[in-house]
């Protein structure tokens, strides 16, 4: 049985910033979701299904927002679905409405998620105090840097590393005029110098908090035939889960990642993900998962991911580009984050990428991941109609 | 059956008693039986599901990223397809379904889960309302309902003695339901909010719900009685009570036309309506004749548990079908304050 192949022919974010005072959350992703129309030039008539995404409610402290939102994203009268897959959440989102278009369910699509950060706080929202039940240890960062330890440890890699993707990064934002961190004065220097927070993870090789939204259109190939503008089309999708904390579990490295991005390689035909693949939005909160994930996404060998990153080989101009839009260190509206990955991924094989354009990108790959390392999705896009 | 590209069919559903308070029981301790049971009935195992999708709530949950604890309860180990939705579980069915329909899966593990019991749910339930004009008022679930209520009888639709008769016919039914939280007779008892009264109301409980799909010839050999979904659909609409007519509900009357309901009679109604004067709303919207069968397993009157009693609807009208009981039914659930979503979905078992 053949599925519909999708395309996405329209996307729009938010600047983002650390507090948007001048909208409400309605605001806000609407914002988002009139860019992507205005993208693929089409009206809210011309949207079938909202598909909506976001993480923990509590972050802005409305259960089940969607209600609320229905009126904002003109979904009155139409089918609503909400997805909540941790961080990987925006990717998920994503992926499921990919799938309305797929099975043919559905024609034309919008898919949003989005987190306003400024209305809460999200290391509290993170760390609410259940009896008997392990907390999140005061934020995220508490949680992983024991693994960025693990993978130090394992590998041989130099300190060093983790400040180079931060680098890398911050420098890459600078050309997205999206990006939430414009750090115009950045150094490897004072990355180096500023302060310890979750050793070995330094204060500038975290994520910032971020308001905003992602947006975008996904249609079936007789909407890409009247699009303006070139699409992306999904080459393959996938999601996969294992449990937070069981014996076994390798949190360098998470079975569920490796597994997701096999299956993703398999829909897309790729077999040499170094070499086939063009650019990576890579979802990376602290600098050090960029090596870990390189690995992880079959892009080097066991071992091996540090050595791509202190080469440079994943510079805006190496030959496999990560996070050429700044990535999630420089922008991090949770919920949004991994959409804003599969988003950035389809700028790039759309040509539409502005300043952080990987030159002739024609595959790409966005990936996101959440809760303990356990909740992996990604999509394959390119800039031709997949052949199978 | 050309309407979309695969059969699908509702093979199994299991369910937990449905109890006031679980003080003892861990979420997980909660879903992981339930799972257990459905996968049992159609002999397969976690690993060999092709999907697995669950529907749940952080804020009854109290935490963030609460379902990532039960998802041991399903032993996603090898790693599995998996996604959540935040919402009651007949839309991550509404998920499986599509991901059938897309062929990635011929099979699907369904559930989701709510305890109620460790805060005040009508309390809790005010969060979803606008959180800069309306939230901080704190306007509870029963209020929001009864307001509908009074809606209802000013337009001469209802009268408080018919809304008691539905909440007795209800529990009348949950006499033979083993799951059900509130069994017989219930004394209509005082206004909680006029003009709603105890017996309008639902209980405060805890459950879970599971379900099996799978697709085609699949379906028909893991169930004897495979209850096809014909149809599904569900449709949102405006959240603020204001700019609706909350004496009709034209979200579930879109979805029930999309999802096929009016192109033959049902013979059976399982609805999702927690309150005795929504049922009257959904029976009018899904035009239900007479002597069409409504709620024979009591209903959210019976048993309301957040999160589960949308999917318990379908689970309860596929096992009429598994059972012979019926053959063509439509089942239903809600989300949010007086039925602002509706989700409808035809099951019809082989014509014999």
């Amino acid at each position: 049985m053949s599925k519909e192949p999708v395309a996405i022919v329209g996307i729009g974010q938010t600047k983002h910033v650390a507090a948007r005072h001048d909208v409400s959350i309605a605001g806000l992703v609407r914002e988002a979701a009139a860019r992507a129309l205005a993208d693929a030039e089409l009206t809210w008539a011309d949207i079938d299904a909202v598909v909506i995404g976001k993480a923990p409610d509590f972050f802005e402290g409305v259960m089940m927002p969607e209600l609320y939102l229905a009126d904002a994203l003109g979904a009155v009268g139409k089918p609503m679905l909400r997805v909540h897959t941790a961080g990987s959440v925006g990717g998920s989102t994503a992926l499921v409405a990919s799938n309305l278009v797929a099975a043919r369910v559905h024609r034309t699509v919008l898919t949003l998620a989005f987190e306003k950060q400024s209305e809460s706080n999200a290391m509290w929202g993170l760390s609410l105090p259940v009896p008997f039940q392990q907390p999140l240890l005061a934020g995220a960062g508490g949680f992983f840097a024991p693994h960025v330890r693990a993978y130090m440890r394992r590998t041989g890699a130099p300190d060093a590393v983790g400040s180079l993707v931060a680098y890398k990064d911050r420098r890459n934002a600078l050309k997205n005029p999206y990006a939430h961190l414009h750090e115009h004065d950045i150094t490897l220097e004072k990355v180096q110098a500023s302060p310890m927070l979750w050793d070995p993870i330094r204060y500038s090789e975290t994520c910032p908090s971020s308001d905003g939204a992602c947006a975008m259109i996904l249609t079936d190939r007789a909407g890409a035939a009247r699009s303006p503008k070139p699409a992306a089309w999904v080459h393959g999708g996938a999601m996969r889960s294992e449990p937070t904390l069981f014996a076994g579990k390798d949190f360098v490295s998470p079975q569920a990642g490796k597994d997701c991005a096999a299956d993703v390689y398999r829909q897309a035909g790729i077999t040499d993900p170094r070499r086939e693949i063009d650019a990576v939005e890579m979802y990376v909160p602290f600098s050090w998962y960029e090596p870990m994930w390189l690995e992880n996404l079959g892009f080097a060998a066991e071992g091996e991911g540090w050595k791509l990153t202190e080469a440079g080989v994943t510079e805006l101009d190496g030959d496999l580009p990560v996070n050429p839009s700044g990535g999630v260190l420089s922008t991090n509206p949770i919920g949004a984050s991994g959409m804003i990955r599969f988003a950035e991924a389809a700028l790039q094989v759309r040509g539409q990428a502005g300043e952080h354009q990987v030159p002739g990108a024609r595959r790409a790959l966005g990936h996101a991941y959440g809760g303990g390392a356990q909740f992996f999705a990604m999509w394959l896009v390119g800039a031709e109609e997949p052949t199978s | 059956m050309a309407r979309y590209a695969r059969e699908v069919a509702v093979v199994a559903f299991a369910q937990s008693d449905h109890l006031r308070r679980t003080d003892e029981l861990s979420e997980v301790e909660m879903v992981m039986p339930v799972l257990h049971r459905v996968l049992a009935a159609t002999g397969l195992k976690a690993g060999e599901i092709g999907f697995t999708c669950s529907g749940s709530s952080d804020y009854l949950a109290g935490r963030a990223f609460s379902f990532t604890m039960t998802l041991d309860g399903v032993g996603a180990w090898p790693p599995i397809s998996e996604s959540h939705v935040e919402m009651d579980g007949a839309w991550a069915l509404y998920e499986a379904w599509v991901k059938i329909q897309t062929g990635e899966a011929d099979t699907a593990l369904v559930y989701s889960y709510g305890k109620s019991s460790p805060g005040s749910v009508r309390d809790v339930l005010t969060r979803q309302l606008d959180p800069y004009y309306v939230a901080p008022l704190w306007p509870d679930a029963v209020a929001l309902a009864a307001l509908q209520a009074r809606a209802l009888i000013d337009s001469g639709e209802t009268d408080e003695s018919a809304l008691a008769a539905v909440g007795a016919r209800s529990r009348d039914a949950a006499a033979a339901n083993p799951h059900a939280q509130l069994r017989g007779p219930v004394p209509q008892g005082d206004y909680q909010v006029r003009p709603l009264r105890t017996g309008d109301c639902p209980p405060v409980g805890d459950g879970v719900a599971a379900v099996v799909l799978a697709a085609g010839d699949l379906a028909r050999r893991l169930c004897e009685r495979p209850a096809w979904i014909t149809g599904i659909d569900h449709r949102i609409e405006a959240h603020s009570l204001g700019l609706r007519d909350l004496t009709d509900s034209p979200s579930t009357r879109l979805a029930a036309a999309h999802a096929g309901v009016f192109d033959a009679p049902v013979d059976t109604a399982e609805l999702h309506a927690p309150f005795s004067s929504q049922e009257i709303v959904l029976r009018k919207a899904l035009g239900l004749a007479d002597d069409v069968t409504v709620n024979p397993s009591g209903g959210a009157l019976a048993a309301n548990p957040m999160m589960a009693a949308g999917l318990i609807r379908i689970g309860e009208a596929a096992a009429r079908i598994h059972r012979g009981a019926s053959r063509r039914v439509v089942a239903h659930a809600t989300s949010g304050p007086c039925l602002q979503q509706n989700l409808v979905a035809v099951l019809e078992g082989d014509a014999r």
